[in-house]
């Protein structure tokens, strides 16, 4: 068993990773797919990468935007504001996109949006969950996941209703998108009258959490939530079953991927883990023949692929239900008319969030696969 | 309490020795050469590569039994980040060695920022992680608590020692510790006394190279897991301890690494997580303002 993950960790390593720049035939409309291709969370940019790309030859085939075919263009943020409004700027300057699907991280969609609101482009997140993301009254920034105060909501009383926690412990990793989260999750907890018995930020980077686990053991807590991504939600369970900690740990949208397992050391450290997202977009009917095609191609679309080809697909629709390739009135289309994804029917109100989001809670098995509950 | 604050002192040592371990080599470049290392931070991250690719060729070749496994590792891990930090040596700083003294500073940020990129591009930048290499745990009923001490800490806290131990008689008893002593508290009187002050710089760096790679080891085995970022924070708390136990004192590196991993960790049990790194930080100023030389840093003489 030991030797056999060592072949695998030895090919994985040995096969350097060769995925340059898929180039694409010549096109004419250019598109940016914004998020962190590099860096901790480069495994959602390839979530993002591979949803795009399919979602554009898809689209391309079918006859592109208003005849025009799409061209894709990777902008790499790393997760990092500054470098977000960066690739926003070479987006709008240099490619000259009339549309991002991006970005990631809330803390880099956020200062990138305003960018795009001043280039007067359409910008959809596949999952940046922030509330203020389309909290700012830009007419352009639509997305196509749920809200932190919907999935705080969903895992507050969850914890109440199914745990029965008595003590719960509130972690966050002290960026927008995992303070957000962790806030929201604590507002529900609070107005239903459970005070958490703890609430610290941990730091981003880094890998050591002895020190807070041992206190969470202090405080007795029997629910460890924690608002923020995988580099860190990883060590952070593995270190609390080391010292011996069984508390349920729960977190949000930001380890829905397979390295969760790998940060965490192994899936016997991760069994158990909860998760908030929204119901499993590859159980949706409307999506198999697409999931087929990525399966065929050998990747399963997990996490946010099929978020991402479904934001694709918004924006084409919008494009095409304008008739015309203005970001300003495919924006102005796309508030007034539902649009068939593959992630089913999707509407969007007046400020571009979804009229409805559909979080539920997802169990990590002994596999280290996550299922929803 | 009692369980709780034992358990907080062992987090603390067992983060505390690595620190040391790489403070080490911050320590020692600037004792010999009067130059802050800052690539130093990615030699430890290349080593946590190395780690990994070590452990998986053996496996490759059927080796099953931790003992052998780990000392493979750490054989194959020294020696090739050891070679590293030569070459780094010789690139970045040798070609330096009489310009001004700010040049080799941004040549070790240019080299930083090369390593960074070299792992991201050869390895890529998802996250890698390696299986656990030594389950199970000590467990102590201590009054109505209790202190859980995995055998892999237990491994670290013995082998950071031991690392430590070994460094100290090298420096203090051997020839080439003499020399390395010599050409720190004078080059230039060293090298007319017959000593290759050029060699002894570029053991210097392997030596610093080797203990960063120890580190490596025990941390990858103990976290399970790493990216090609790793080195940047870890890098900068060893700096800091090296600079809190006094710069250019090897004793003072491992004793600064030691206090900062305590500190850390007992404040952030007693008081807040949030703000750790800024009471580490404050810790260092109040340092610097009574003892600017750090704990167990010589004073600087003027030269004439």
């Amino acid at each position: 068993m030991l030797q056999k993950i060592y072949k695998k960790g030895f090919l994985a390593l040995a096969v350097t990773s060769a995925l340059g720049l898929a180039p694409l035939a010549h096109a004419d409309v250019v598109i940016g797919v914004a998020g962190p291709h590099t860096g901790a969370n480069a495994s959602f940019g390839e979530q993002y990468w591979r949803g795009a790309s399919q979602a554009a030859e898809d689209i391309n085939a079918a006859g592109g935007l208003n005849g025009e075919k799409i061209k894709l263009v990777k902008a790499d943020d790393a997760c990092e504001p500054k470098q977000a409004v960066a690739v926003a700027n070479r987006l709008v300057d240099q490619d000259k996109a009339i549309g991002v699907v991006g970005h990631f991280c809330s803390s880099s969609t956020i200062p990138a949006s305003e960018v795009y609101d001043e280039a007067g482009i359409i910008a959809m997140t596949p999952g940046s969950t922030n509330p203020q993301v389309t909290e700012r009254g830009l007419s352009g920034m639509f997305r196509m996941c749920g809200r932190d105060d919907q999935q705080g909501i969903v895992a507050g009383d969850y914890i109440i209703d199914v745990l029965k926690a008595q003590k719960v412990v509130i972690l966050h990793d002290k960026d927008t998108y995992g303070q957000g989260l962790a806030d929201a999750t604590k507002a529900q907890l609070n107005k239903r009258g459970v005070k958490e018995v703890l609430y610290e930020g941990l730091t981003r980077g880094e890998k050591d959490f002895n020190a807070l686990v041992t206190k969470i053991r202090g405080a007795g807590a029997d629910v460890v939530y924690f608002g923020g991504l995988h580099p860190e939600a990883g060590p952070l369970v593995r270190q609390m079953r080391e010292q011996g900690l069984t508390a349920t740990f729960i977190s949000g949208d930001g380890i829905v991927t397979d390295e969760m397992v790998t940060t965490a050391g192994g899936p016997q450290y991760v069994k158990g883990t909860l998760m908030t997202f929204g119901a499993d977009p590859r159980k949706i009917p409307d999506g198999q023949a697409v999931i087929e095609k990525f399966r065929a191609n050998g990747f399963e679309p997990e996490g946010y692929t099929l978020y991402a080809y479904a934001s694709l697909q918004a924006l084409a629709a919008g494009f095409n239900g304008a008739g015309e390739n203005d970001p300003a009135k495919a924006a102005e289309w796309l508030k007034a008319n539902p649009v068939a994804t593959v992630m089913g029917k999707k509407e969007w109100d007046s400020k571009g969030d979804l009229k409805v989001s559909d979080y539920v809670m997802y169990e990590w098995d002994e596999q280290g696969k996550y299922h929803q509950k | 309490m009692d369980g709780i604050f034992l358990q907080q002192l062992i987090n603390g040592l067992t983060l505390g020795s690595v620190y040391g371990l790489i403070a080490i080599g911050y320590t020692m470049v600037y004792g010999i050469i009067g130059m802050i290392n800052f690539a130093h931070g990615e030699v430890y991250m290349i080593s946590a590569y190395l780690s990994a690719i070590a452990l998986a060729l053996l496996a490759f070749f059927g080796l099953e039994s931790f003992p052998l496994l780990i000392l493979g590792t750490l054989l194959f891990t020294v020696c090739v980040t050891g070679v590293y930090g030569w070459v780094i040596e010789r690139i970045a700083y040798k070609p330096l060695r009489n310009s001004t003294r700010l040049a080799p500073l941004i040549s070790a940020i240019g080299m930083s920022l090369i390593l960074q990129n070299y792992v991201q591009i050869s390895q890529g930048a998802r996250q890698q992680g390696i299986p656990t290499l030594l389950d199970g745990s000590f467990r102590f009923a201590i009054g109505d608590g209790f202190v859980q001490l995995t055998y892999t800490k237990v491994f670290i806290l013995v082998a950071a020692f031991a690392g430590m131990a070994a460094l100290t008689y090298i420096i203090q008893r051997t020839r080439l510790g003499r020399m390395c002593r010599a050409t720190q508290q004078d080059r230039k009187m060293a090298s007319i006394l017959g000593i290759n002050t050029d060699r002894v710089i570029s053991y210097v760096f392997v030596i610093g190279a080797a203990m960063a790679a120890l580190a490596g080891v025990l941390i990858t085995m103990n976290y399970g897991t790493f990216d090609f970022y790793a080195g940047f924070i870890i890098g900068i708390k060893a700096f800091t301890a090296a600079v809190l136990g006094g710069i250019g004192s090897l004793p003072g590196a491992m004793l600064g690494g030691i206090i900062l991993g305590v500190a850390e960790a007992q404040f952030s049990g007693m008081v807040n997580t949030d703000y750790k790194d800024v009471f580490s930080f404050s810790l260092l100023v109040l340092i610097l303002i009574f003892r600017p030389q750090g704990l167990l840093g010589r004073p600087q003489v003027a030269k004439v």
